[in-house]
């Protein structure tokens, strides 16, 4: 099996500038998440909201592996992804209003945020449908000779689709720079893992295709960041694909619908204690990395910026109605 | 024409085909064919013959059987910047990948508020009357021209089969191609130098003053035969031939309907939810007043195809059909 086939590299020691970066980026996606939850309440945001809480380390680890000329293709639990990757709060907040100043016009929503200029290639809410769209943007690159990395996110519920298979298939055959991430939260919507695969081991999914497959724990970011480097820089190095499952949970409901009546109480509390923050903050605290008052500074700023998001959000504007039926089809004809 | 009669060819839907997709290879180089026995084995219905050797395999790309991550692979491709035409061997299959046509290649431009476009293309057969059976006789175009965010050709004359993909190519959204299998071995004569063509507009293949019948792909053909057989009988039929179902250039059709006052819908797809309906619709909505008696419609009969040949050849429009069709609708049938 080709598991972890190259050396892993040992961490650094640990840089105080970088580990608050990474800790302030956490701590970013779950002050965005929290408000997104009190705007639902509000009214605010409609339609689905599936809330990241508890898998920050995964998509802050996993985006310090990647350039700024690297794709991403993500799921619709991305807002921590887009907010990583630079997309502005106040854009996204805009977009699940369904402002016309919103990341997608308001066409989308928090299942869908969407940004060209950095390579963001969507929210895609049907489970496993961005696999093979990831699939074909390293293609392109691979024909074009541009080395970069597509990274695309999914969770454990598409593993059972087709299209992870014939994805990890086509992308080891074609050996095409995919790093596949698959963030493992227990849960497909309310059915654990164990009562829908027979093989609950992911990495012997992907190595049953020749993907050089590992897991990390998705809970420690510098675990993911670690993970995430290596198998980045071989995607990079064309090697051919790589396949990280990051094991992590979700603290909050599936989406704001769900009574979560298939997981105890006592399990989430349980994970709760591992949270990817709260750990990291210990840890950085023991070290002497995080002196007095460094934590407040950083969700002060957060706060600050999420409430500067809410203000620009709550004055962006609708787009009119004579606009329904625009970008149905190109306005130019010309590709 | 007679100037250019020194430089006209005659060849196949297959060789026209097989033309325009080695044209594009030529012309563009992020133009590439994928799909399942697009290389080695020359394609299913041979249309791809010879282009593996003469492009290599980076560009005549054979796939596993995977249509839904080999089309989702293309629309990604697209957005990376490629002009990939994507082969479903046929519309049958074209079922599987249903996924990444409809949620994804159909859903990008307008879900990402106009950010992303999907300039791919995506080509299969379709149709029945070669006693397939049911799971390989399907004719659903009409059912994806219900889809907004894509537009869907189908070529039913050697011209069109040469001149329809460089324009879908050059086009920034998904176009989807059907090409009827019964019609790869139809022979036409086109210029030497045939190019491009519209895939917006419909045309009119035959004049006539006494009923407007709109067809297209294989359909269109029996209808071209029948027009032949009821002008002997002074009966002259005007033929639509749609070419584009969607978006539906209904102007055409409307214009003709003003000026026979009769309309004969021939589809291959079945009559409940179809396209053929949705003409009627329009006819009713466009053209109510200048209607001399109401729409008619002919389609395939409601069943999955049967294998048996009378069985089959009873179950989808034919020439004869046509012919009596028209005569009733005229009032000259007895």
């Amino acid at each position: 099996m080709k598991t972890k086939s190259r050396g892993k590299k040992k961490p650094a020691a640990l840089d105080r500038d970088h580990a608050l970066h990474l800790l302030q980026s956490m701590i970013r996606i779950r002050s965005l998440e929290d408000k997104c939850a009190e705007l639902y309440s509000a009214m605010k945001i409609r339609g689905f909201l599936h809330l990241y809480d508890g898998e920050e380390a995964v998509a802050v680890g996993v985006l310090e592996a990647l350039t700024p000329e690297d794709a991403i293709v993500a799921t619709y639990r991305e807002h921590g992804h887009a907010l990583i990757r630079g997309v502005s709060a106040g854009c996204i907040l805009a977009e699940m209003y369904g402002k016309q100043e919103g990341c997608s016009r308001g066409r989308g929503g928090s299942m869908h945020l969407f940004d060209d200029r950095r390579r963001f290639y969507g929210g895609n809410a049907i489970v496993g449908g961005g696999l093979p769209i990831a699939v074909g943007l390293a293609l392109a690159d691979k024909m074009q000779n541009h080395s970069r990395v597509t990274c695309c996110f999914f969770g454990d519920g598409a593993v059972a689709e087709g299209e992870f298979h014939e994805s990890m298939n086509l992308a080891s055959l074609w050996k095409l720079p995919v790093l596949f991430v698959c963030e493992n939260n227990l849960y497909a919507m309310g059915t654990a893992l164990r009562y829908s695969e027979s093989v609950t081991e992911l990495t012997r999914k992907a190595a049953g295709y020749d993907v050089t497959a590992e897991a990390v724990d998705g809970m420690d970011v510098l675990a993911v960041e670690a993970a995430a480097k290596n198998a980045a820089a071989a995607v990079r190095a064309g090697e051919g694909p790589c396949f990280l499952e990051c094991r992590t949970y979700r603290f909050r409901a599936h989406s704001m619908f769900d009574p979560e009546l298939y997981r105890a109480k006592a399990e989430v509390e349980e994970w709760k204690k591992r949270c990817p923050i709260e750990t990291f903050a210990q840890k950085l605290k023991n070290e002497g990395l995080l002196a007095e008052g460094d934590r407040e500074a950083i969700e002060r700023e957060a706060a600050r910026e999420i409430s500067e998001a809410v203000a620009f959000a709550e004055a962006c504007t609708w787009e009119p109605l004579e606009d329904l039926t625009r970008f149905v089809m190109s306005e130019r004809r010309t590709a | 024409m007679s100037d250019r009669a020194g430089s006209m060819q005659k060849l196949t839907y297959r060789d026209a085909v097989r033309d325009a997709l080695r044209d594009a290879l030529r012309k563009d180089d992020r133009v590439f064919l994928m799909g399942e026995d697009v290389g080695r084995y020359g394609g299913c219905f041979a249309v791809s013959k010879g282009l593996l050797d003469e492009f290599g395999p980076e560009r005549v790309r054979d796939t596993p059987l995977s249509e839904s991550g080999f089309v989702g692979a293309g629309i990604g491709a697209a957005l990376g910047g490629m002009r990939p035409v994507v082969e479903v061997m046929t519309v049958n299959f074209s079922l599987l990948a249903l996924d990444q046509i409809v949620n994804n290649a159909a859903t990008y431009l307008h879900m990402s508020g106009g950010l992303f476009n999907v300039p791919i293309v995506i080509r299969m057969a379709t149709g029945g009357g070669r006693q397939l059976a049911a799971q390989h006789s399907r004719s659903l175009e009409g059912w994806y021209a219900h889809i907004p965010g894509i537009r869907v050709l189908s070529p039913a004359t050697v011209e069109d089969a040469r001149g329809m993909l460089w324009t879908a190519l050059e086009d920034p959204d998904p176009v989807l191609i059907f090409e009827n299998a019964g019609l790869y071995n139809m022979e036409g004569l086109i210029p030497e130098d045939a190019g491009p063509v519209d895939i917006d507009y419909a045309r009119v293949r035959r004049s006539g003053r006494d009923v407007t019948v709109i067809s297209y792909s294989a359909s269109l053909i029996k209808s071209l035969e029948a027009a032949e057989i009821l002008s002997k009988e002074g009966i002259e039929a005007e033929v639509i031939d749609l070419r584009t179902l969607r978006p539906l250039d209904e102007k055409t059709f409307l214009q003709s309907v003003a000026r026979t006052h009769r309309a004969l819908i021939v589809d291959e797809g079945w009559r409940s939810g179809s396209i053929s309906a949705e003409i009627s619709a329009r006819i009713m909505e466009g053209a109510f007043y200048e209607l001399d008696g109401p729409v008619e419609r002919l389609c395939s009969a409601e069943v999955p195809m049967p294998y048996a040949k009378h069985l089959e050849d009873a179950a989808l429009p034919q020439v004869d059909k046509i012919v009596d069709m028209v005569r009733k609708m005229v009032g000259t049938n007895g």
